[in-house]
């Protein structure tokens, strides 16, 4: 029977609480991010212009195609190559969730707008509003309705995603748990907690989606 | 066809395809000053895609529109000569066959939307203006209502106010009455009926032959992207000139209850 030991690593119960605080710090900047540059391709992919539509298209299919952790080892070691710059690992890692999220959210975005009932967008044009007071008021109003239950759950994904930057020793919470582990040599327990932490964190935010869901519903 | 500088709206050429489908294949048309234009015709010979070329929902793939002798283009805003559609449509309304409501705003908001957005009317001059059109509806108790809890004649009833609120010169409605059950139609033809009878320029697409009739000092039959015959309701209805509206009266008449 394994000896389960959690002194040890509750010891270290500090750098835990870092890490936490610091998965907290790059998700909520990522999403942020995400959804300012999810808006703007959204906004591009609909655009009357061939050039924005394919710059929009492009950037979406490299960071979907991709899995983030090579993009952000990419970002990290091998733009500096090609710009003679180098980032910090904290920029790299936030540049790079923040792309990444930012072209899901897009395609949330784009799938809400469109499920709108086209009829909307002619009655709110044929008052005379622009196509962009057509999406103000109108149509991106009922799409984030329509959005939400997959935004809500492409969010909850990012939280996990953070733990990737562990790779470029981003010090959140997966990468705090190899360090405990280390020094204590007790990887049962330490990743264990991670789990557990990041399943608190995380099933509220389920159950709220669900919530969310249920309410939505309802006023249909 | 003279070029009418009177006109309200009026199309030279005007030709449409959908892809190697040409649905309207050379339409003129004048709408003067108070004029009601009933637009009849069986399904498919491009009835509605002419009145949506009319505020530009449709772009023309030849001929030109104009309004008040204006050229109408595509583009919103137009410096020049020519009108843009974010202009055009402020002073020529449409009313849908599917109503198009937001739902996700009451009756008063769906109403006033336009005229605080586009006119920059303050609330208080809108709403006001909103409730004025929802009484001249028979709608008034109804103006903190969602479209979801009103029935098809109301729902459009409030389109129908919905499009008045931004004072056009013009209405385009395309088949109001169409997708209503049968009971409902006659409310929302008294609307219109009065709105005629108060000299709004209007032309409407409709399967409402009676109607049509009754409110429109002109007729146009439409069948297979051209206009076949135009005039007198009385003459184009009591007398037809071609075989082919004689025999779409004939299949329509058959058909029709009422």
């Amino acid at each position: 029977m394994y000896q389960w030991d959690f002194y040890t690593v509750l010891q270290s119960f500090d750098l835990f609480v870092i890490g936490l605080w610091v998965t907290f710090l790059y998700t909520i900047g990522s999403i942020s991010m995400g959804i300012f540059i999810g808006l703007l391709t959204c906004y591009a992919r609909m655009s009357s212009s061939i050039l924005l539509r394919t710059i929009a298209k492009t950037y979406q299919e490299i960071f979907r195609c991709t899995p983030l952790l090579v993009q952000i080892m990419w970002a990290y070691y091998a733009l500096p190559l090609i710009t003679g710059y180098s980032i910090s690992n904290s920029t790299a890692g936030l540049l790079t969730l923040s792309l990444y999220v930012g072209s899901f959210y897009a395609e949330i975005f784009r799938g809400g707008v469109n499920a709108v009932d086209k009829g909307q967008t002619e009655a709110a044009l044929s008052t005379g509003m622009s196509k962009f007071q057509s999406m103000q008021f109108v149509i991106f109003p009922q799409a984030i309705k329509k959005m939400l239950p997959a935004f809500i759950n492409q969010s909850v994904i990012q939280v996990k995603n953070t733990s990737l930057l562990y790779a470029i020793s981003i010090g959140e919470l997966t990468y705090m748990t190899s360090v405990i582990n280390s020094e204590t040599y007790r990887p049962m327990e330490a990743y264990s907690l991670a789990a557990v932490m990041y399943f608190l964190m995380l099933y509220p935010l389920t159950k709220f989606a669900d919530h969310v869901e249920r309410k939505l519903s309802k006023s249909d | 066809m003279n070029d009418n500088t009177n006109s309200i709206l009026s199309a030279r050429g005007l030709k449409k395809s959908f892809d190697k489908l040409e649905v309207l294949k050379g339409i003129d048309l004048d709408l003067m000053p108070g004029d009601v234009v009933g637009v009849i015709g069986p399904s498919g010979s491009g009835k509605s895609t002419l009145i949506r070329c009319l505020n530009m929902l449709e772009i023309p793939s030849a001929g030109e529109v104009r309004f008040k002798n204006r050229q109408v283009t595509n583009k919103f805003k137009l410096s020049g000569d020519g009108i843009g559609t974010g202009e055009l449509r402020k002073k020529v309304g449409m009313v849908f066959q599917h109503f198009n409501l937001y739902p996700h705003k009451t009756v008063l908001e769906n109403i006033t939307q336009g005229p605080i957005v586009v006119l920059k009317e303050t609330r208080e001059l809108a709403e006001r203006h909103a409730m004025e059109l929802l009484e001249k509806v028979g709608l008034l108790d109804k103006r903190d209502v969602y479209p979801s809890h009103l029935s098809g004649g109301q729902k459009q009833r409030v389109a129908i106010a919905r499009a008045l609120a931004m004072r056009p010169d013009a209405l385009l409605l395309d088949e109001v009455t169409s997708a209503l059950d049968p009971e409902l139609v006659g409310e929302v033809l008294q609307v219109i009926k009065e709105l005629a009878e108060q000299g709004m320029t209007m032309i409407l697409v409709t399967h409402e032959m009676g109607f049509a009739a009754d409110v429109a000092n002109r007729i146009i039959f439409m069948e297979n992207g051209v206009i076949v015959e135009s005039g007198l309701p009385s003459d184009l209805l009591q007398s037809p000139q071609t075989e082919r509206l004689k025999s779409f009266l004939a299949r329509h008449l058959r058909h029709s209850i009422r």
